[in-house]
């Protein structure tokens, strides 16, 4: 199967600033999430992604086509939602998305058709006579996915979707993008700092630091491979415990002076951790199973050094 | 599917030819403009010129109108290179004003709203954004600059009859070469400034400015060094000294034609240079 992203040592550089640092990965997931703190260059890569900044050096692929040399293939079966403000003030949105659907080469009357569809679906229905200058930020967002999704491209982009979306709004467009993932043919990538998001709609996760790839983790195997995650809040010498964990195979991490994660190794029983604690005259205040979040591997991921490929 | 279903779909019809997009833009931007009641009573108002010249190439032609008058055909209208030049004049100073209002209606809008990477992410290039939207400029001006001077010609060689048009002809390029390079240059600046400044009544204002400024400038330089150098930096004299090589008349401003096409190839170059500049999907900041 074609890989749906591919990176082979992409760099972008602005003036003398590298901005993304030889990229490297392959990417096959249905959603596919892109974390990294600000300035991480997420949005730096979506753009190169879609030809708006050229690559210094190495290239990437997109369904397999170069994005140095097929950028018109690349921007047809792509639909891109962007971060900022983008849109048309003084149409209505059903003008609006029908002018983005011609441009993306639908005919005058399937624009339409499509601009009437999209609007309803992402419920902007009732509102889609309206110039968009007069929406509301949450209604400028659903406009934008709105456009994005009118050609009925293969691989959807989405910038930071749900900023400026009040709660119920965000999980209106959350179970959109899964409903989305789940039910078509469809690729989604979604770049977002809020892990929750991340963590509720993607398969694949790309973290970036300072323009390197600092961690990639397939959220879905991590899923089903059903490793067992055990928090406990040790009293007395965690780290005499955490290396006897360690000892037997465990993955240890403290997240905080007294809270230890184990990642239990095959065949460790909840009782060998009680044993090892009583051996070394420690009490465990707190003990439960808990499964490693996003938020632990993207914390985890900010701590190591950046080497720019997987 | 009806709407109400409510679920997404991919799109598997037939797709336009790739070429013929730019056009799509031309058909939004004028069906914009024309929203505009007071764009469309201006723009109307450009039709009275070619009009009142239209009645009086049929009056000269009158008989009976000649006899009320005892003249004779050539003492109501003489059309001629200086007639169709004083008409373009007209128009082309007509076409400048409109262009002020809608020119920066044009891209500015899109800057201001963030529109450009919705445009760009699709299989739609930079160049065909700017030819699409300079097509629309370059339709509603040549509205009221060649195609009614090309009317008025057609108008007098009915009249005066085949010879008259096969000794003019030159009169028929140079109606339509002057109005089109004119036309192309005043669309170029205002796309330019437009895309320069953001703001589309700024914009509006600047193109104004612009233009009076560097006439205003041109004459002091000339004065000041009593030497033709400012007529490089005036628009309006480059494309006046074009026009009277395209006439055949006697060149009003003393600098050769040559460079008159060279300072308007100029001015256009800078502007394409502007508009590559500006429109992009996102400024790169170094």
């Amino acid at each position: 199967m074609t890989p749906v992203i591919e990176l082979e040592g992409l760099g972008v550089r602005f003036g003398s600033r590298d901005i993304l640092k030889g990229l490297t990965c392959s990417l096959s997931g249905r959603t596919i999430g892109l974390l990294g703190p600000n300035g991480a260059g997420k949005s730096t890569l979506i753009n190169t992604l879609l030809g708006f900044y050229k690559p210094s050096s190495g290239t990437a692929r997109i369904f397999g086509h170069d994005i140095r040399t097929d950028l018109k293939q690349i921007r047809s079966v792509v639909g891109y939602m962007p971060e900022n403000d983008s849109f048309i003030a003084n149409m209505t949105a059903v003008s609006f998305i029908r002018l983005m659907g011609e441009l993306s080469g639908l005919p005058s009357e399937a624009a339409l058709e499509r601009a009437h569809e999209s609007l309803f679906y992402v419920g902007l229905g009732e509102s889609r006579y309206r110039k968009v200058g007069t929406y509301s930020l949450g209604m400028k967002q659903l406009a934008k996915l709105a456009q994005a999704i009118v050609h009925g491209p293969k691989l959807i982009i989405l910038d930071e979707p749900t900023n400026g979306l009040d709660p119920p709004a965000r999980q209106r467009m959350v179970r959109m993008i899964k409903e989305m993932r789940d039910a078509h043919d469809l690729h989604i990538v979604l770049c977002s700092h809020l892990l929750r998001d991340v963590e509720e709609t993607c398969e694949e996760v790309l973290i970036l630091k300072e323009g390197r790839i600092v961690h990639y983790s397939n959220l879905e195997e991590e899923r089903r491979a059903n490793k067992r995650f055990v928090e406990m809040e040790p009293l007395g010498d965690g780290a005499a415990l955490a290396a006897a964990l360690e000892s037997m195979g465990c993955e240890c991490a403290f997240s905080g002076a007294q809270r230890l994660k184990a990642v239990l190794s095959d065949g460790m029983e909840i009782r060998d951790i009680y044993r090892l604690a009583a051996e070394r005259d420690i009490q465990l205040r707190r003990l439960n199973f808990r499964r490693d979040t996003l938020e632990d591997i993207f914390l985890k991921a900010m701590e190591t050094n950046t080497n720019g490929s997987l | 599917m009806a709407v109400y279903k409510r679920s997404y779909r991919s799109y598997t019809g037939r797709l336009t030819p790739a070429w013929s997009r730019f056009y799509i833009l031309t058909r939004y931007a004028l069906r914009g403009l024309f929203r505009s009641k007071f764009l469309t009573a201006v723009f109307v108002m450009c039709f009275f010129g070619p009009l009142v010249c239209a009645a009086l190439i049929y009056l000269g032609h009158n008989a009976s109108v000649l006899s009320l008058l005892h003249a004779r055909s050539n003492q109501v209208i003489n059309v001629n290179g200086k007639f169709f030049l004083g008409f373009l004049g007209m128009q082309c100073g007509l076409a400048f004003f409109l262009t002020a209002f809608i020119g920066p209606t044009t891209i500015a809008p899109d800057l201001a709203n963030g529109a450009l990477p919705l445009y760009f992410c699709r299989p739609f290039s930079r160049a065909e954004y700017v030819l699409g939207k300079l097509c629309a400029l370059l339709y509603l001006l040549s509205l009221i600059t060649w195609i009614p001077g090309l009317i008025l010609f057609g108008i007098e060689s009915s009249l005066s009859g085949a010879a008259w048009m096969w000794e003019n002809l030159s009169l028929a390029s140079g109606i339509f070469f002057g109005s089109l390079i004119w036309i192309l240059m005043i669309s170029l600046i205002a796309m330019a400034l437009s895309a320069w400044v953001k703001w589309r009544i700024a914009a509006g204002a600047l193109v104004l400015g612009v233009m009076f400024f560097l006439s205003g400038f041109g004459a002091a330089i000339n004065g000041v060094l009593r030497s033709n150098i400012g007529y490089y930096i005036n628009p309006g004299a480059l494309m006046t000294r074009v026009c009277a090589q395209l006439f055949g008349l006697d060149p009003p401003i003393d600098i050769s034609a040559f460079s008159a096409w060279m300072g308007l190839l100029v001015i256009c170059g800078i502007c394409l240079a502007l508009l590559s500049k500006k429109v992009r999907a996102f400024e790169v900041v170094r």
